[in-house]
């Protein structure tokens, strides 16, 4: 029955040929997996509320990133009954569909921050972010004291730019806005309505606890404390929430 | 961290003669040094970030050495520059004996590689700890040090493509098409997972081409075929190398390696998905994902029973020689952790272990027992030859090396499936008025003790590596000098060919 391994000698001579099935062999699996899921409408489902995050949001997300947060947190919830007791509602692909890079993460050390948005005050963030442990003495995170230092801002035109290259919906309003809006958003006592109509359901506050500086807390604060906000669960139907 | 003599070995014009062809190995030393270098990097940087597990206070209050930046750290310096230097210092090597022919490039070739392939992982570590990184999985470069990256890889397959067609042998020996298929979907696997746009030309931060559910699904094809194609294709080529060479005796079955071969790199790509389980990921993926999982013991296993079984007749050798004893442990590892990946992959299974310590235990009980040995059993064989020594210096040392890592293993693995199944039963446990039993805090106050056991576990297995860092070096440097040059042993010596 393995008459057809005989033929084998052909490929074993030939380092081109070897090359190319080695490579046609290997793209099948991920073309069949990954190709469908831009491609397929209901990969991402239809539910309203969310948007692009704002400019003080994307430099805390940003450094959510700097920091690899994703080595102790998720930012997915599944569909289990104590992770909805836990944490909320099931993540949503639409949720994010904005996140780039996504930040699922894969092992919590850490509890999963999904929905972590308005479960705490901004203080009790900016505390624990500076000590943990003074907290949550059994924590084992590490302390982020030294965000406590300016937040360094000066580019932002260009990563929202960036952004909307790889297809995040901002607009040149937004764009144009953007530093204004960032410091909007972190001083209390600003007009919030313009950069509120840009960018609904977005609160602003002093979220490191000093309203006259901004810094690196201010802006994961502003990020920790808008996740798994944005959709109303109130308003969605099952029907919304089914992908293929 | 090389001796005077080990550095002047790496000179040209030492390189040893096989009837007319003149291998290069200059470059092939300055990997193997690199390997046992990053070798024991790696390990004490994973113990320095289980202990902060342990110890949170070791976090040190610095932006540098948080958990979040080092972890990276360790899991690349164990990757990328242990494993990675390993596979091109045998890569290299192999190609060359099984060919019979110098390396295409030649010395500069080569040593463009090695240099290339350090200011890499040296760029990927200082952006770590600088928090210069994507924050994806196993791709954490930035997309600059992923240029290069992409630079230095294809000129590695030129170099390795280019020595095979030099061949004098008619057939490609059956290592090579495993080293061959690494390279190629490497490359494919790099550049399609790290897609993405600069903020600036002049900014080391960009944004990922695809966002969210894309995202995970390309990272995820991209991470577990980072363990098939970088962690078990080419160090399944080692296998099918180093263990004939070291049991003397032929691979067990040549249809067999031809038909693993294929099964294995055709289904391995297909996995991903099983680290999405009950994820935002459309479920028709993650069935796809666990279905191909499931089905990869085959060919797996297929792998694992070519290289065991080529010591018929040769299993007294286990007993005499702890160089091969680490290469064949390293099989048995593989075995172990390509059934429970499997079994792990199941959705019901997954449920449980997923976001828990017993995957942590997973990627080490194949990192440390499978990838980590049979390199240790590599190393032991490639210093005397590529040093025209005898033998190692101490074959003593060899045996604590062997016992003091595979202690270490079993306190680690052991300790990471206790906590990991507790923590995800933890995590799922209601008392009698149907309330959760635990606050999240409590599991991880749980975690406690499992964690300093696997401290203790990594501390045996780097001791280990320290052992082995200067027994080589003793080898290198007061050795006793091999008589002739080693002759090349011609492929068809080692497999038989197709016909």
């Amino acid at each position: 029955m393995f008459r057809w391994l005989r033929d084998h000698g052909i490929i074993e001579r030939n380092v081109v040929l070897m090359g190319v099935l080695t490579l046609i062999t290997v793209s099948i699996g991920g073309l069949v997996q990954i190709v469908p899921l831009f491609a397929v409408e209901t990969t991402i489902e239809r539910v309203s509320g969310v948007r692009p995050y704002t400019p003080l949001e994307q430099m805390g997300r940003d450094i959510y990133v700097r920091e690899g947060c994703y080595t102790c947190h998720s930012q997915m919830i599944r569909p289990f009954r104590d992770e909805l007791e836990r944490y909320g509602h099931f993540s949503l692909a639409a949720e994010s569909m904005y996140d780039h890079p996504f930040q699922w993460g894969s092992k919590r050390t850490g509890p999963d921050l999904a929905r972590v948005g308005g479960r705490y005050s901004d203080d009790w963030h900016a505390a624990h972010l500076r000590s943990p442990r003074a907290l949550v003495p059994a924590s084992v995170m590490p302390p982020y004291a030294f965000l406590d230092r300016p937040l360094e801002y000066t580019d932002i035109q260009d990563r929202l730019r960036a952004l909307r290259m790889v297809g995040v919906p901002y607009t040149d309003e937004m764009i144009a806005n953007a530093r204004a809006d960032l410091e909007a958003q972190a001083r209390p006592d600003a007009d919030p309505g313009a950069y509120q109509g840009r960018y609904a359901r977005a609160r602003q506050a002093a979220f490191d606890g000093d309203p006259n500086r901004i810094t690196e807390m201010d802006a994961l604060v502003a990020y920790l404390q808008m996740l798994g906000t944005l959709v109303d669960f109130r308003d969605v139907t099952p029907a919304q929430l089914r992908q293929p | 961290m090389a001796a005077a003599t080990a550095i002047a070995a790496l000179a040209p014009g030492q390189a040893s003669r096989a009837g007319e062809v003149t291998y290069v190995e200059g470059p092939i030393r300055a990997f193997a040094i690199a390997t046992v270098f990053w070798g024991v990097v790696g390990f004490l940087m994973g113990v320095v970030i289980a202990t902060q597990l342990a110890a949170p206070l070791l976090n040190l209050d610095l932006e540098w050495t948080t958990f979040g930046r080092l972890r990276p750290l360790h899991t690349s310096a164990v990757i990328f520059a242990f494993g990675g230097n390993a596979l091109f210092a045998t890569s290299l090597y192999i190609v060359q004996r099984t060919c019979r022919a110098r390396l295409f490039g030649g010395e500069d070739a080569g040593w463009f590689l090695f240099w290339g392939y350090q200011f890499f992982i040296v760029m990927a570590a200082l952006g770590y700890v600088l928090g210069i990184t994507q924050s994806k999985e196993y791709a954490e470069p930035e997309w600059f040090v992923d240029l290069w990256l992409t630079l230095v890889w294809v000129i590695y397959l030129v170099v390795y493509g280019g020595t095979i067609v030099k061949r004098e042998e008619p057939h490609i020996f059956v290592a090579n098409w495993f080293y061959l298929a690494f390279i190629i979907t490497i490359a494919v696997l790099h550049i399609g997972n790290n897609i993405s746009i600069p903020v600036s030309l002049f900014s080391s931060h960009s944004y990922s081409a695809p966002s969210g559910v894309q995202g995970a699904m390309i990272q995820w094809w991209y991470g577990h075929n980072a363990v098939a194609f970088y962690l078990t294709v080419p160090f399944l080529a080692m296998m099918y190398y180093f263990i004939p060479k070291q049991a003397d005796r032929p691979i067990y079955s040549y249809r067999l390696s031809i038909v693993h071969f294929w099964t294995l790199i055709f289904i391995y790509i297909w996995a991903g998905p099983h680290h999405l389980h009950y994820t935002a990921l459309p479920d028709w993926v993650q069935v796809l994902g666990m279905v191909f999982s499931v089905v990869l013991w085959m060919p797996s296993w297929g792998g694992m029973i070519n290289g065991l079984m080529t010591l018929s007749g040769a299993w007294d050798k286990l007993r005499t020689d702890p160089a091969l004893r680490f290469s064949v442990a390293a099989v048995g590892f593989y075995a172990m952790a390509t059934f429970e990946g499997p079994v792990m992959s199941i959705r019901a299974v997954n449920g449980l272990s997923h976001y828990t310590d017993w995957t942590i235990g997973h990627v080490h009980s194949g990192a440390l027992g499978w990838n980590g040995f049979i390199t240790f059993g590599a190393l032991y064989f490639l210093f005397p030859v590529l040093w025209r020594k005898k033998a190692i210096w101490s074959q003593k040392l060899i045996e604590w090396h062997f016992w003091l890592a595979t202690l270490g293993i079993v306190f680690y693995i052991t300790a990471m499936w206790v906590s990991g199944i507790m923590q995800g039963l933890m995590w799922r446990a209601y008392d009698e008025l149907g309330f959760l039993q635990y606050s999240f805090v409590e599991t991880v106050e749980a975690m406690h003790p499992y964690y300093v056991i696997r401290t203790l576990g990594g501390l045996l297995y780097l001791t280990g590596g320290l052992l082995m860092a200067y027994n080589l070096w003793k080898t290198v440097t007061s050795g006793e000098a091999a008589e002739p040059a080693p002759a090349a042993v011609p492929a068809s010596a080692i497999a038989s060919p197709a016909e």
